[in-house]
């Protein structure tokens, strides 16, 4: 049976991830790409990986990120040597599911796409898919321990560089 | 071939005596992107289909195609592999029309109509008719109603095909040399790792010309000086076919009798710059030599890759004029341990859609192709090593290998 302090905890779970799901993807959208490692825990592991892959268990993602410093690198290069028109994301994340709330990481699923602007203004839905993410608390603030993005949209449209 | 294609011939006339100049108008004409149709893809080339490791068992298929030709490649229960043209024999609908399975059968949706393994013409439904009314006529054999065969050969596990019987044997096609580099690659037996897709905004033709480009690597690709991918101090060179058409980039370390070269961390040329994290640089001499980087091509549209430890094989699809998709199959050795497992996922980072040096591969084919619309009857010049379509054993610096590229589609396309 729920009860009253049950449903407490969930809300305020609810908020509390919904309240870091929201600043990352501002974070992301307005182009402060600098802080993105800082929302994962220092062994952080993130993942882009497409649905085709994912339902045939092989592991081969587009971007894969073990640690803080691949995210850092990931953010570095992009700011100081890859080349790309320039443009910007609008996420939309939606339907937040807690899978287990049991122990103290959270496994939760989402639903997400992204919309990409180019330097032109043309705008396409560029990616849509699922996010698998584990989510933890490090010194009062909650963190991405993992986060699997798994991609229904299996053609990148040019290249993918700016992270999801 | 009981369906080959009639040449029309075309009124295209190249502008130039030679292939140091390439009209913009070959990236953005639709009679020539018919007549490659026609007369280069289905003509005397071979085309990157799967790999044997894909389809495992008898029933096993993948879908795939030829240029825009739908194909359907199966292992039968003898456990050989064909390839047909996914077209049904009646209607003419796509057969199979989900990626990848397992069948004991092929059957089309539309009507029924059934075919074996081998693509022969097994039932119509309702061939009889119903109750003495309909159905065919005596006329009708069934022999001659089978889908489209396509030849293979299988390559060290690369299955290839042609619709040409005239294409010669794949290693005649594209030569000892070239194939010496296949054999020192591709060593042993093979797994897929996963596969990615990426559009291209561009004719197909951009992005083949782009892999035989040794020249813009460590122009376009900051990522190689930033962070020294390719540095200085490796030697390489550029092998060609006798034909031309095909080609081989590769880069190698330098004797440096450094205890760690297996494992060389990397620095960026600005001191104070280099990657927070460089296992993805790491280097595992695999293969037995110190090769670090080799890009492949066997015309015209299959690229076979070695960048330190990222093996993969790129096919090119043509999606008419202005649009191609890359297909990348990322391999690794069937003998792989979880270390080697787990490298291969890191240095997989630097290639594909978002690899650090091969997504700008996607863009610039797209610049190229929105510029071309400038004046179509203008041409680009490919000066760099001079007009001659020779190896070369030193620099990289030349476009030798894009007018090899040239030749074989002058050739192809009778122009």
């Amino acid at each position: 049976m729920t009860t009253t302090t049950d449903l407490d905890r969930e809300l305020t779970l609810r908020l509390r991830i919904d309240a870091l799901v929201a600043d990352y993807i501002h974070c992301i959208d307005e182009d402060r790409l600098e802080e993105w490692p800082d929302y994962f825990t220092a062994d952080g592991r993130y993942k882009v990986i497409t649905r085709e892959n994912y339902d045939l268990n092989m592991p081969v993602a587009l971007i894969y990120c073990d640690g803080r410093g691949m995210f850092e690198d990931r953010i570095s290069a992009l700011r100081t040597a890859n080349i790309y028109e320039p443009h910007v994301y609008c996420h939309m994340v939606s339907a937040l599911k807690i899978l287990d709330s049991s122990g103290p990481d959270i496994r939760t699923q989402s639903n997400f796409t992204i919309t990409r602007t180019m330097s032109e203004g043309d705008m396409m839905t560029f990616l849509c898919g699922k996010i698998f993410d584990t989510v933890t608390e490090v010194d009062g603030e909650m963190k991405f321990k993992e986060r699997t993005v798994i991609l229904d949209s299996r053609r990148i449209d040019t290249l993918l560089v700016i992270p999801v | 071939m009981d369906t080959a294609q009639i040449d029309p011939g075309t009124d295209f006339v190249w502008p130039s005596e030679d292939v140091s100049q390439i009209p913009f108008r070959v990236y953005t004409d639709q009679d020539l992107y018919d007549r490659e149709q026609r007369v280069l893809f289905q003509g005397p080339t071979w085309n990157f289909l799967c790999l044997d490791c894909e389809i495992p068992e008898p029933g096993d298929y993948k879908m795939t195609y030829i240029g825009d030709a739908p194909i359907i490649v199966v292992r039968d229960e003898n456990g050989n592999i064909n390839a047909m043209v996914n077209r049904c024999a009646h209607k003419g609908s796509l057969i199979c029309y989900k990626p990848r399975g397992n069948v004991k059968e092929f059957a089309c949706i539309y009507h029924n109509w059934t075919y074996n393994l081998r693509g022969k013409l097994t039932g119509v439904a309702f061939g009889k008719g119903v109750r003495g009314q309909g159905g065919l006529t005596e006329e009708f054999k069934h022999d001659e109603h089978g889908l489209e065969r396509i030849r293979i050969e299988n390559v060290r596990g690369f299955i290839m095909g042609t619709f040409s019987d005239e294409t010669p044997p794949f290693a005649e096609y594209i030569g000892q040399e070239l194939m010496d580099n296949i054999d020192r690659v591709f060593i042993k037996p093979l797994k897929v790792l996963g596969y990615h897709s990426q559009i291209f905004p561009n004719n197909w033709k951009l992005y083949v010309e782009n892999n035989k480009d040794s020249y813009h690597a460590s122009l376009l690709h900051v990522f190689h000086n930033t962070f020294g991918v390719v540095r200085p101090t490796m030697t390489g060179g550029i092998k060609l076919s006798d034909s031309r058409w095909h080609h081989l980039s590769y880069t190698q370390r330098e004797e440096i009798g450094d205890d760690n070269i297996a494992k060389e961390k990397i620095r960026s040329k600005q001191d104070d710059y280099s990657l927070s994290d460089t296992r993805m640089m790491e280097h595992v001499l695999e293969l037995g030599d110190k090769i670090t980087n080799s890009i492949q091509t066997v015309f015209p549209t299959m690229v076979l890759q070695q960048i330190l430890n990222a093996l993969a094989v790129r096919q090119l699809i043509p999606k008419g004029v202005n649009e191609s998709e890359l297909i990348w199959t990322i391999l690794g050795f069937d003998d792989d341990d979880a270390d080697m497992d787990e490298l291969r996922l890191q240095v997989n980072n630097l290639v594909g859609p978002a690899g650090f040096i091969s997504m700008e591969d996607g863009c610039v084919g797209g610049f190229i192709q929105t510029a071309a619309k400038a004046n179509v009857d203008a041409q680009t010049i490919l000066p760099m090593g001079g007009r001659k379509i020779e190896p070369s054993d030193g620099s990289r610096v030349t476009e030798s290998a894009v007018r090899g590229f040239w030749k074989g589609w002058r050739e192809c396309m009778g122009v």
